[in-house]
């Protein structure tokens, strides 16, 4: 019993996500320090590319975790953090994909998928009624 | 009506099929450049080690110019290192490097040790100017026209194939495009 809870604990740790944000890159503001977390979980790193930069070990994320904090002293909003770096990357570097246009398929399939399962649904369970009656006749 | 409901998930299987067998052949880490056709970012270099001179938006002078992102730790580099000599060397074309986080000396070092291909070199040391240029790895390379836009990125190193068959149909395009001075 013991042997299975000290397997328990240790498999809950090795799930915790791995931090990548490195001490020295701290904010002294925790408050602008929450900030510059919650934008980094939105950005891509491109070198890995289905982290956020926030996740990601790789030099360039941690350029860019720097940035993020140098562009909020400077005084930007959290969208214009983000928006300076979908100028350069574009907006490959969102991990959630913007709803515009181009992606507006992406974003409506779920529901028209839902729609339409639903319709055949109704339609099946309408003919199955009108079998059942056909059949107490 | 019954049959063509029967094969619909069948359609709808080799449909979606064909879509991600297509998505499987492309190179996911080849992202479109968000600076196509957009002015040069503007920077301005200090010199690697040993080097008089550093690079800034402003030496273009309109020409048309590659401006090639490396470091001596980058792998690839060293593939199109030969070739990026040899355009430096028969090419008409101002090749510009950019040593893009390197320690103090390293890219002097390995330049010294390969030989120099570039006209000037900026040393971006902390990896700003590559962040303004979008950058998503080394080796980069920027395709820049007379009036300072960018017109092409090429990710990874320029093989000869890839000068042959991409870079170097690019610059004579711009060339004869025209305009300002030749």
């Amino acid at each position: 019993m013991r042997k299975f809870f000290t397997l328990l604990v240790l498999a809950l740790i090795a799930l915790t996500p791995a931090m990548a944000v490195e001490p020295d890159e701290l904010l002294d503001d925790p408050a602008m320090e929450e900030r510059a977390r919650e934008i980094s979980k939105q950005l891509r790193c491109v070198v890995c590319q289905s982290q956020s930069i926030d996740d990601s070990n790789a030099p360039l994320a941690k350029d860019m975790r720097l940035l993020v904090r140098e562009r909020l002293l400077k005084g930007d909003s959290d969208d214009q953090v983000i928006a300076f770096l979908v100028e350069r990357y574009g907006d490959y570097i969102l991990l959630k994909p913007p709803v515009q246009s181009n992606t507006i398929f992406l974003w409506a399939a779920p529901i028209i998928i839902f729609l339409l399962a639903g319709v055949m649904a109704v339609l099946y369970l309408l003919r199955m009624r009108r079998l059942d009656d056909e059949m107490a006749d | 009506m019954g049959r063509l409901l029967f094969i619909a998930p069948l359609v709808v299987f080799l449909l979606l099929g064909a879509y991600f067998a297509i998505g499987l052949t492309r190179d996911p880490s080849h992202i479109p450049s968000a600076l196509i056709d957009k002015p040069l970012p503007a920077f301005d270099l200090p010199a690697i080690e040993g080097y008089d001179r550093g690079l800034s938006s402003n030496d273009l002078g309109g020409k048309i110019a590659l401006i090639n992102f490396f470091g001596s730790w980058c792998v690839s580099c060293v593939i199109e290192h030969p070739v990026l000599m040899e355009i430096a060397a028969k090419e008409d074309v101002l090749l510009v490097g950019i040593d893009w986080k390197d320690k103090p000396g390293d890219g002097a070092r390995w330049l010294e040790r390969r030989g120099d291909p570039y006209a000037l070199i900026g040393d971006d040391a902390d990896g700003r100017t590559a962040l303004d240029f979008g950058i998503t790895g080394a080796p980069e390379t920027f395709i820049i026209d007379r009036n300072g836009r960018i017109r092409y990125r090429y990710q990874g190193p320029i093989t000869e194939d890839v000068w042959r068959d991409i870079i170097n149909p690019l610059l004579g395009q711009l060339k004869r495009d025209g305009g300002g001075d030749a």
